[in-house]
């Protein structure tokens, strides 16, 4: 059977590309605490977008205001042309059928085997015979890789395997707007660049808008059109790869370089809570 | 703790009470509001009744022999001092189907069903199986919750009924096979006295109660506890205080509309 994905590498035409996500001045948290604030971005169809920060910074946030599961505590978020907060709870579920997301985790089915996974929103959602979704999800499967996993159930198969199902799984039904949650995280050298290979393919077949949210600077800046970068609860950059790859800002510099001084303290402050915790411990700071 | 403090606590406690059983109820009717499932997709009902009911068999059925055995003695020690002993059928008969048949399965069934609804929702939620449902745009509700609670409502009956069956057969072995009691006595006093609607029909209205009480305990405790380890421990534990609980306070009040 042929691979699914062999669609040429160019990008789509500029003037064709329309908004699919956009935040605007927008500001995300629980309950009291802002993780992000003031955050303005806009992500068009055939894009592919790395969304990178450090551990904490905000970036799956980012992921969970733009599929609905977080409101904003200001500013809009605009999915499809329409804005997130004002949409009806059967309006929500039509704009996410047109989404896939690859959980940071997987959240694979763990009482399903791997076809049966990726075969889970062809089965919600689309009126096709089994025929046909066969073919369609064992299509997905070849293209990374476990066509001949198939079968497998998901305790028989490895970390970075379960990876790629849950990549299948989230691209079956071909979605307008992908996110991949840390989508190299767990992979070998070849898993990780088939599967960048395999997101970027994907974005300039379908014209699908690919989000990645990721830490990883070497295969996200080689595929990514664009990359945003966020941290210290706002967005520190963006701008093409090789632009960032050019700046001098500190804090660029010092993600990129992954150095250990900078603008990112690697120790995590001491608050008000660890003080009285530590006076409650009888031990000194 | 001063008097106050002690007011303040027990307004908690009560608070969260009242506002765990508000969640409760609008959790009832989502699940309600959601069972047209079963019209469209009838497999995936099917497939929880033989989860839940296949699986809780053997200990039904082994625990309702134990309790019919357990009858037959006792009763017939009892209706021995009055002369009585072929009513020992009718006894262990109306014993079963209107009381132990339906609490004993609804307890056993909160144990071996309950906690393994629990633990299945709860670790569904901590893996983010039931997030990622709702941004495939799949209602977790209607498509993991809805089957699992009619298929609770649906086994929980058949089982007690088995339960009873078992333990008249139990009660049968005792009486007729190891003590001697006539077995035409046996049955046809079970036959003349067991009344199909006011005993067997309010068993298996009883029985459908509990089997409504349990699975929704066992959905609801799921479906809040915190995606931890410890918070599904946490959860599965209530899941079998609160809904054995529920079942002895269910019973007492059923057992007052029904025969009173």
């Amino acid at each position: 059977m042929a691979p699914r994905y062999n669609g040429a590498m160019s990008q789509p035409d500029a003037t064709e590309k329309s908004p699919l996500l956009s935040f605007d001045r927008v500001t995300l948290g629980y309950g009291d605490f802002v993780v992000l604030s003031d955050l303005s971005l806009t992500i068009k169809s055939g894009e592919v977008v790395a969304m990178m920060g450090g551990s904490g910074s905000g970036k799956t946030t980012i992921m969970r205001a733009a599929t609905g599961q977080l409101l904003p505590q200001s500013g809009t978020v605009t999915v499809f042309g329409q804005p997130l907060p004002n949409i009806k709870s059967s309006g929500l579920q039509s704009l996410r059928q047109r989404m896939g997301v690859l959980f940071q985790h997987g959240a694979l089915f763990t009482d399903l085997n791997v076809f049966e996974n990726v075969a889970f929103p062809l089965r919600e959602h689309e009126l096709t015979s089994e025929q046909d979704l066969t073919v369609k999800v064992l299509n997905t499967l070849e293209a990374v890789g476990l066509k001949a996993a198939a079968h497998l159930r998901l305790s028989e198969i490895s970390g970075g395997m379960a990876r790629r199902v849950a990549l299948a799984r989230a691209v079956v039904r071909e979605p307008e707007l992908v996110f991949y949650d840390e989508p190299f995280a767990g992979l070998d050298p070849i898993s990780m660049g088939v599967t960048a290979r395999l997101i970027r393919r994907l974005s300039d077949r379908l014209g699908c808008a690919s989000v990645l949210i990721t830490h990883d600077v070497a295969e996200s800046f080689e595929i990514a059109d664009v990359v945003y970068l966020v941290g210290q609860g706002e967005l520190k950059a963006q701008g093409a790869p090789a632009t960032l790859n050019k700046s001098t800002d500190p804090y660029v510099r010092q993600f990129l370089d992954g150095a250990a001084d900078g603008p990112v303290a690697f120790d995590y402050p001491v608050t008000p809570e660890f003080e009285r915790w530590c006076e409650r411990q009888g031990v000194d700071q | 703790m001063s008097i106050l403090g002690g007011v303040a606590a027990l307004g908690r406690r009560t608070r969260t009470a009242l506002i765990s059983l508000g969640q409760m109820a609008r959790f009832f009717v989502m699940l309600i509001t959601r069972l047209g499932i079963v019209v469209k997709r009838p497999r995936l009902v099917l497939q929880q009744v033989h989860f839940i009911g296949n699986y809780s068999l053997l200990i039904i059925a082994v625990s309702g022999l134990f309790v019919g055995f357990v009858l037959g003695l006792q009763g017939y020690y009892t209706l021995n001092r009055y002369g009585s002993e072929e009513a020992l059928g009718l006894l262990v008969a109306l014993s079963l189907t209107r009381e132990l048949g339906p609490v004993v399965t609804a307890l056993l069934f909160a144990g071996r069903a309950g906690t393994s609804l629990t633990a299945e929702i709860g670790l569904m939620k901590a893996g983010e199986q039931l997030a990622a449902m709702e941004v495939m745009a799949v209602d977790p509700i209607r498509r993991v919750l809805a089957p699992r609670f009619l298929g609770g409502i649906i086994a929980m009956p058949i089982l007690a009924a088995i339960f009873s069956m078992v333990g008249i057969l139990g009660g049968w072995f005792v009486g007729v096979v190891l003590i001697g009691i006539d077995t035409g006595a046996f049955w046809s006093q079970m036959q003349n006295g067991v009344d199909v609607f006011n005993d067997v029909l309010n068993g298996v209205i009883k029985s459908v109660v509990f089997g409504v009480a349990v699975t929704l305990i066992a959905l609801f405790e799921g479906w809040q506890c915190r995606p931890t380890p410890e918070g599904v421990s946490r959860a599965t534990t209530r899941t079998v205080v609160a809904g054995s609980l529920a079942v002895l306070g269910l019973d007492f009040v059923l057992t007052a509309l029904m025969f009173s």
